[in-house]
């Protein structure tokens, strides 16, 4: 209850809130860094998982792509990347981004796949060039899909992203770090409930997104 | 005029759907194709629109290659109908039915202007307009993939088991819809179907397709009643079945026109 209380306080103490090294500046980092890694996963990961959608061609050399990047735990590429790179932001991007990419992906060649087969020969049967038909059917009706992908690398991404304190002076996971270091555990709980809140705050406004993205009427039943 | 010339469809792994076909849909006609599954009706249909490639032979519409055609263009400029209908689920009715002018360069308003009235020409009221596909029957949603071919006033219309999937009732009403359309607009129509009742209903001209695209018999349909050209055909056709074997039955002195099994279908007109 006391350490509980300790993160309370630590928290509410607006003198923690300022500086350099105050929590402002470490929430910006955080989001700064989460936003960059999902930007860069993203321009990677969606048009690849739309061209394997839309062609259905690679599928499985995707998948197993995917799935063995997943196997990789971040803390250790981590490691080996900042053992190459040095010390600074590079080497947990860069891990952080091998993080997102897999959900990233799945999101959004199983948000094509998922398109009715009917409207997409349909479609292409009345004339809709490759390009329109990705445009303005594909993407549109999977868009809940891949925007689901987005969701969950956001939620990887924001909390794993505490990570980048190992071996840069950047985000909350300084809190976490130093707090440990120091034997501050109000500070350090203080730290993690930041990170929480935060990943808490995204998923939510990432499932409002889908919500309303999810642009077809429900099913009413035939009249 | 759409002209089969010698068309065949190998896949790579060796299925044969369609060998050696050859045949001519004049203009303005309805002409229907009709066999089992494996029958290839279907990729033969495909080829007009180049949504199936031949391996070898020719189609032509009006004595031009149709291979020589920019594949989107050609499809912008017939009228394509399916079974799946696939309408858009993300987009109205009044939008699903503007799509092909749409892509064809019309302005939205205009575009929109024009989809209203195909509405009324396909028989659907206009407060429909404003719906989304999940929230029309299947016959109403044939009725606006029928509007969304003809909404770029094409010259042939495609339709492949258009009625497939609704049930007999409005099947039955989809027919005569379609007839009445026939006369109106004078399209040259290819359609397939693997019921030789509805290509009865429907066809100017019947092609009875039996495996591999081979043509059994091509003829108005009264001909094919008439003269089956061999025992596939009268099998397909079900020429000595009791619905077709019909015979005028003297009843109190009215001529009642009974079928094989003595059920009465109708009366001779005098």
């Amino acid at each position: 209850m006391t350490l509980v209380q300790g993160a309370l306080d630590w928290l509410g103490d607006p003198a923690n809130w300022r500086g350099l090294s105050g929590i402002q500046q470490r929430l910006v980092e955080h989001l700064a860094i989460t936003g960059a890694v999902i930007l860069v996963a993203a321009l990677i990961a969606l048009p690849l998982g739309i061209l394997v959608g839309h062609t259905r061609r690679g599928r499985g050399t995707v998948v197993a792509l995917t799935s063995g990047v997943r196997s990789i735990p971040t803390l250790g590429l981590l490691t080996i990347l900042a053992l190459n790179l040095g010390i600074g932001l590079t080497a947990p991007v860069l891990a952080l981004i091998v993080l997102a990419i897999p959900p990233l992906l799945a999101g959004a060649y199983a948000g094509i796949e998922s398109v009715s087969v009917d409207a997409v020969d349909a479609s292409r049967g009345i004339g809709m060039t490759e390009w329109q038909l990705v445009r303005a059917v594909e993407v549109p009706l999977a868009l809940p899909v891949i925007v689901g992908g987005l969701r969950s690398a956001t939620l990887q991404v924001v909390a794993t992203a505490t990570l980048a304190a190992y071996v840069a002076d950047a985000g909350l996971g300084r809190f976490l770090f130093s707090g440990l270091k120091q034997r501050q555990y109000s500070e350090m709980l203080g730290g993690a409930i930041l990170v929480a809140t935060l990943a808490l705050v995204l998923e939510t406004a990432l499932a409002l997104m889908q919500r309303v993205l999810t642009t077809v009427p429900p099913d009413t039943g035939r009249p | 005029m759409i002209e089969f010339r010698d068309v065949s469809k190998r896949y790579p792994d060796g299925t044969v759907a369609v060998e050696s076909f050859s045949f001519v849909v004049p203009s303005h006609e309805t002409v229907v194709f009709v066999g089992s599954s494996g029958s290839g009706k279907t990729t033969l249909l495909r080829m007009v629109n180049r949504m199936v490639d031949p391996t070898s032979g020719t189609v032509l519409i009006d004595d031009q290659d149709v291979q020589q055609v920019d594949k989107v263009q050609l499809r912008r400029s017939i009228g394509y109908v399916l079974q799946g209908v696939g309408l858009l689920p993300h987009r109205t009715i009044l939008d699903n039915v503007a799509t092909v002018p749409m892509l064809r360069g019309v302005s939205r308003a205009h575009a929109r202007k024009d989809a209203l009235g195909l509405l009324d020409r396909v028989g659907l009221d206009r407060a429909l307009a404003t719906r989304y596909p999940s929230q029309l029957s299947g016959g109403q949603q044939q009725r606006v993939g029928v509007a969304r071919a003809l909404a770029a006033d094409p010259n042939i219309l495609l339709m492949d088991e258009p009625f497939g999937a609704v049930d007999p009732i409005v099947r039955a009403e989809l027919q005569v819809e379609l007839r009445r359309l026939q006369s109106e607009l004078g399209k040259t129509t290819v359609f397939v179907t693997h019921d030789v009742d509805e290509a009865f209903k429907i066809g100017d001209r019947v092609v009875i397709l039996s495996a591999g695209g081979r043509i059994e018999q091509a003829d108005t349909p009264e001909r094919i009643v008439a003269h089956p050209a061999n025992d596939f055909v009268a099998d397909f056709i079900g020429a000595r079945s009791a619905r077709r074997t019909l015979r005028v039955q003297d009843v109190d002195g009215r001529e009642v026109v009974v079928d094989g099994d003595g059920r009465p279908v109708g009366m001779l007109a005098t």
